[in-house]
């Protein structure tokens, strides 16, 4: 094998750090003028492909993906001030939002597309929190996959990952190419520096459209509605650990 | 194909029940019969993972027939446990090694073949490490898009689920014929495991190959009870400081209670707890009877894994801290010194 040809797609959702709130029509979330950013676990997946090329694992090419709405190009330069080599963007616009299912079939064309032997997807996005992407495209693929990664080594064509499950870790080995899915503990994500961000300006950014890949944006849920959960009720605060217990007692918890 | 020559029958049976039998009960029951689920069991070591019997309850809600599903080496005998579980009607099992690791390349093709062989409207798991890291396989190569983690049931193909981390609810509708979902166990708690009485049935094994190898694993050994399926559950963050504190101040409390131990991601970045124990958005979601949390602020991300607990009690510092919203009942005070108090005064009664 002559090198990774890595594939790394990124999601535009809102950021981490806002509250979400359900619009008025109860049909969704609301999106305007609400502050947008890289899901974090796509973070992760940079982090590690950056690192890959880093640690002097032959790394040929690392490739960013979204498929979202035109500003999802802010992510894609992100990405490539964090160390990505060029980026794909197929516009999509937020009414033909692409279901998990759909980005998987996408993402394999890319896949065979780029040549690509290494794809490293975050384990959800933070906003439907679905977590189905990478396994799907495993799935459509038929290649070996790893969710929820926390350590991932790779010699030769070999890849060993340290998976986060109930209870504890698992240890899973398997040949590229390969689908991974990144958790939380996998790597700290770096910060873009300033140099490195006005050089991202420069690397290629290729836009599609799903036409050029033959994927129409064809739901198969249908949202009947969104609403706010329901809300707990203000409780109490009490002044010492004695009056805590008795409270916790009148409430049965106890 | 199969399952769309299903999905009209199922429609023509609908309308013209309607039409002959306005009456809703008997039209119910008539159009329960072809709803068929199949529900995936869990099974580690030859021993059933009751907290997968979810997916069961799930399919309870549903109405319409239960198979449930279970693969690995010696899987009979957890065939015949799952056979006393109340509603289920038969029970699946595939005899080989391969499968006991849950391998979703190989688990999948079987998954499959026995679904294709059934015919099941309905394929439900729990939401677990294992169905997070199957099902969606599954769906992709049967053409359907999955539904992830459900907390509720409105009808044969709608669903409620929690989006954005459980800051809004989605109610959606699946227009595909066989509906592939993982459940929240919190949501869907655990059926009577006695008074069943299902056939056992072996299931066919396409044998495919794994490319993956499972290698090792290191599971957290506790006595104490599993953090998912708890009744009690105590949970320190970032207040705890270190690694040191978390250990010797949450076991005690957690002793005391007969709880389980969770923690906040904060508490698991900065090395005081595993991750296995992290309770939120990312982790684990908890709906104890209590849930006891000590040096935790309450971010979304973390309200996300524990809101729907039945009593929250939180002790915290700072007043201002979003947790207070949240909780029944609260203490504003330095945790060093209330959570030993309340150890001890939890021991002595």
């Amino acid at each position: 094998m002559s090198g990774l040809r890595i594939l790394v797609p990124v999601k535009r959702v809102i950021d981490y750090a806002v509250k979400p709130r359900v619009n008025r029509a109860q049909t969704a979330v609301e999106t305007a003028s609400v502050k947008h950013s890289m899901n974090p676990f796509d973070e992760l997946s940079i982090e590690e492909a950056v690192r890959l090329r880093e640690r002097k694992t032959p790394v040929e090419e690392i490739v960013a993906f979204s498929a979202g709405p035109p500003k999802s190009q802010d992510i894609l330069r992100t990405a490539m001030a964090m160390g990505v080599d060029r980026g794909i963007h197929v516009v999509v616009e937020e009414k033909d939002a692409l279901e998990p299912l759909g980005v998987a079939k996408l993402l394999k064309k890319v896949v065979d597309e780029q040549k690509t032997n290494l794809v490293l997807l975050g384990k959800q996005s933070i906003d439907d929190d679905a977590g189905q992407t990478g396994q799907m495209l495993a799935g459509l693929l038929n290649w070996p996959q790893a969710t929820q990664a926390s350590k991932v080594q790779i010699e030769g064509d070999s890849v060993t990952v340290i998976k986060e499950v109930d209870g504890g870790v698992e240890t899973v080995k398997a040949k590229l190419p390969m689908v991974i899915t990144t958790d939380l503990r996998l790597n700290e994500p770096r910060y873009a520096s300033l140099p490195n961000i006005m050089k991202a300006k420069k690397k290629p950014l290729d836009k599609k459209t799903l036409k050029d890949f033959g994927i129409e944006s064809q739901p198969r849920l249908k949202t009947i509605k969104v609403t706010e959960p329901p809300t707990r009720k203000g409780g109490v605060k009490v002044d010492d650990v004695d009056s805590m217990i008795s409270k916790l007692k009148e409430l049965g918890a106890l | 194909m199969f399952s769309v020559a299903r999905q009209s029958v199922l429609r023509q049976a609908r309308t013209q029940l309607r039409l002959s039998q306005p009456t809703a009960v008997p039209q119910y029951s008539a159009f329960a019969r072809l709803l068929s689920t199949l529900a995936v069991l869990e099974q580690r070591d030859g021993k059933l993972n009751v907290s997968s019997l979810a997916a069961v309850s799930a399919g309870t809600k549903l109405g319409g027939s239960i198979t449930a599903f279970v693969a690995g080496s010696g899987v009979k005998s957890v065939a015949e446990e799952a056979a006393k579980v109340k509603g289920i009607e038969k029970i699946i099992y595939v005899e080989n090694g391969a499968y006991d690791k849950g391998l979703p390349e190989n688990y999948a093709p079987l998954l499959v073949e026995n679904i294709k062989k059934g015919g099941y409207t309905h394929i439900l798991a729990g939401h677990s490490a294992f169905g997070k890291n199957l099902l969606p396989r599954v769906a992709a190569i049967l053409d359907t898009q999955q539904i992830s983690d459900i907390t509720g049931i409105e009808s044969e193909d709608t669903f409620v689920r929690p989006i954005y981390a459980g800051n809004a609810i989605l109610t959606v509708q699946s227009t595909d014929s066989t509906k592939i979902i993982t459940v929240r166990g919190t949501a869907f708690p655990v059926p009577e495991t006695d008074g069943g009485s299902a056939t056992v049935e072996e299931g066919v094994d396409p044998k495919a190959d794994s490319p993956t190898e499972w290698v090792s694993e290191d599971l957290a050994k506790s006595d104490r009870p599993d953090l998912g399926s708890a009744d009690k559950v105590v949970s320190g963050g970032r207040g705890l400081k270190s690694k040191e504190e978390f250990d010797r101040l949450m076991p005690p409390l957690a002793d005391a209670l007969g709880a389980a131990i969770g923690a906040s991601r904060a508490a698991v970045d900065s090395g005081f707890a595993d991750n296995s124990l992290q309770v939120g958005q990312t982790g684990k979601n908890v709906a104890p009877q209590l849930y006891l949390c000590a040096g935790i602020s309450g971010a979304i991300q973390h309200l996300a894994g524990m809101k729907d607990s039945k009593v929250i009690a939180a002790i915290n510092k700072d007043p201002e801290a979003p947790i207070f919203q949240v909780a029944d009942v609260g203490l504003v005070g330095d945790l060093f010194e209330k959570v030993p108090e309340l150890t001890e005064k939890l021991k002595s009664q």
